[in-house]
């Protein structure tokens, strides 16, 4: 098990693991099935709160993410973009390690908030070990304090974009 | 809290579908019964009271924003108002005004956001889309005033930045809002699967809620009498017109229903004051000038945030950064009444006891360090974090 440069194990996704005869036959259909409704996971990792109700609000009936197949869901295993918004305090940088690492194979990292991608506000402060991309590979950065529920629609839609070429791939 | 407690121990969280943020509780159960809980709060800790000392006041209106996204205009105006009264200087009534009128509709806010919340906890996807449709039109008047949604920036030290345009505009939605309410509070009242979901579900008595010291619409579902707003009045509650249109709601069960028909009879409150405010403004100036540097004094300030007592307490010491701030959030207190409310209760209604009490833990969480090795805890000054930061 080699640690590439994020320090995160490769191998601890399931990646390896499903890719036996069962998987081989199923893997057309299941990609298929999977470009079609992507699902998230998020987490706040030490933010105000402020990304998080935003993107919460995304799901609402005026903006509706469920009409291109995105559905919050709770659990890492079931999730394919990851929705991480927040400077990273030093308590959760282990979970959300852990996190990324149960979330299978191909997967997508949003950044929302200037938090995940620069530390924001909070750039000097001792609890904080961010930014985002330097404990996981991000994959779609979203910018603004916090950014309006547009500008995440927008990068909802671009993560959705990466991950159909990730399946395709 | 001993760990000696027999049954079977289940970890909620760090990350949980209960909720957004990263917080732990340990909750152990016999059987579907809870009989003991472990709130671990402290992932999202950051620091912002030290972070205070190195900023200079005007610096410290924007980081207090940001304590807490759903609660910033409260955390920005109850700094600024620590500031004024460490300067002593009043503020303009217009400012006031606007002041108020931006914090109801963050009230307003707020408790819709709660509302859905239950829902989506209750498994009510329905009323979670109800209500955050509803939260829309207020977020559309904020962006309205502010120009932005979340983090408004209204107020400034010795007033505030923008005017209101059109203080009638907004009459419109509000009273959509307040018909909107009337049908939360029948819904609740009357519907028989939420009842069910909620009637004596999560009590919390008043005795109870006296010995831990709840604040806020937890209290007041308690029966306990206590609102900023009405004991200490500030910005423009200050005015008796405004007083004389609205009154303090309380509730007598603690349950869990108490408490969300506490938070749906608020949001009727707060557009009465919201309409007050908006028709009976006074003309005026903004803004006074205000000093950067602060001569040495200290200073309190108490707000009603959505969720509670809100205080704000600083020292400065004549140079354009303050000496210390201490911010006491309503979350803090009320995240420990979760150990009397849960024990006893089925461990299913657990999600939607966690969220009656509407947990917002950006402004709760506190430091405590624990030597990795021996598990001690230990308290430390404040050139411990100086030396950790380097």
């Amino acid at each position: 098990m080699d640690n590439n440069r994020h320090g995160y194990a490769d191998n601890g996704s399931g990646a390896d693991m499903v890719k036996g005869t069962l998987y081989r036959i199923l893997e057309k259909p299941l990609n298929y099935a999977r470009r079609k409704s992507p699902w998230i996971l998020h987490l706040d990792t030490g933010g105000c709160n402020g990304c998080a109700i935003e993107t919460f609000a995304i799901l609402s009936p005026r903006y509706d993410m469920e009409r291109f197949g995105a559905l919050s869901k709770g659990n890492p295993r079931h999730a394919d973009i990851l929705v991480i918004s927040g400077a990273v305090s030093r308590k959760i940088k282990p979970m959300l390690k852990r996190i990324y690492e149960q979330t299978p194979e191909p997967k997508v990292v949003m950044a929302i908030g200037s938090c995940a991608i620069t530390k924001g506000v909070f750039h000097d402060s001792y609890n904080i070990v961010g930014p985002l991309d330097r404990i996981m590979p991000v994959d779609v950065y979203v910018p603004g304090c916090p950014p309006k529920p547009e500008a995440i629609f927008d990068g909802m839609l671009r993560a959705i974009e990466k991950f159909r070429e990730k399946v395709e791939k | 809290m001993s760990r000696e407690v027999k049954g079977y121990t289940l970890p909620v969280g760090p990350q949980h579908p209960l909720y957004v943020e990263a917080e732990n509780l340990m909750v152990t159960v016999d059987g579907e019964t809870i009989t003991n809980v472990e709130v671990n709060i402290g992932y999202i800790h950051r620091g912002i009271e030290e972070l205070m000392q190195r900023r200079n006041y005007l610096q410290n209106i924007f980081l207090s924003e940001r304590i807490c996204g759903i609660c910033s205009g409260i955390h920005s105006v109850t700094y600024c108002q620590m500031v004024e009264n460490l300067l002593g200087i009043d503020i303009p009534d217009r400012a006031k005004f606007i002041r108020t009128i931006v914090l109801e509709l963050e009230r307003l806010h707020s408790h819709l956001l709660f509302l859905g919340i239950m829902g989506y906890e209750m498994g009510l996807d329905t009323l979670f889309m109800y209500a955050w449709k509803d939260r829309e039109h207020v977020m559309d008047m904020l962006e309205k005033i502010s120009g932005n949604r979340v983090n408004y920036a209204m107020p400034a030290i010795g007033g505030v930045r923008r005017d209101i345009k059109n203080p009638e505009s907004f009459i419109r939605k509000l009273e959509l809002l307040s018909k909107r309410s009337d049908y939360y509070l029948n819904l609740f009242k009357k519907d028989r699967v939420i009842r069910a979901r909620t009637r004596g579900v999560g009590v919390l008595t008043h005795k109870k809620a006296r010995e831990y010291g709840i604040v806020g619409p937890v209290a007041r579902a308690s029966g306990i009498v206590h609102d900023m707003r009405k004991n200490s009045p500030y910005a423009a509650y200050e005015f008796s017109g405004l007083q004389g249109r609205w009154r303090v709601v309380t509730e007598g069960y603690g349950d869990v229903q108490a408490r969300v028909l506490v938070k749906i009879r608020e949001l009727k409150e707060a557009v009465r004051i919201l309409k007050y405010a908006l028709l009976n403004m006074p003309k005026g100036q903004l803004k006074v000038a205000a000093p950067l540097a602060v001569k040495p004094a200290e200073a309190v300030s108490r707000t009603e945030a959505p969720r509670g007592e809100l205080i704000y307490y600083g020292i400065s010491n004549g140079s354009d950064t303050p000496e210390r701030i201490r911010i006491r959030t309503p979350s803090y207190t009320n995240i420990m009444c979760l150990k009397p409310i849960l024990e006893g209760q089925q461990l299913a209604d657990l999600p939607v006891i966690v969220g009656s009490i509407d947990p917002c833990f950006s402004c709760t969480d506190r430091v405590t360090l624990v030597e990795e090795r021996t598990g001690e805890q230990k308290t430390v000054d404040k050139n411990y974090f100086r030396r950790m930061r380097e």
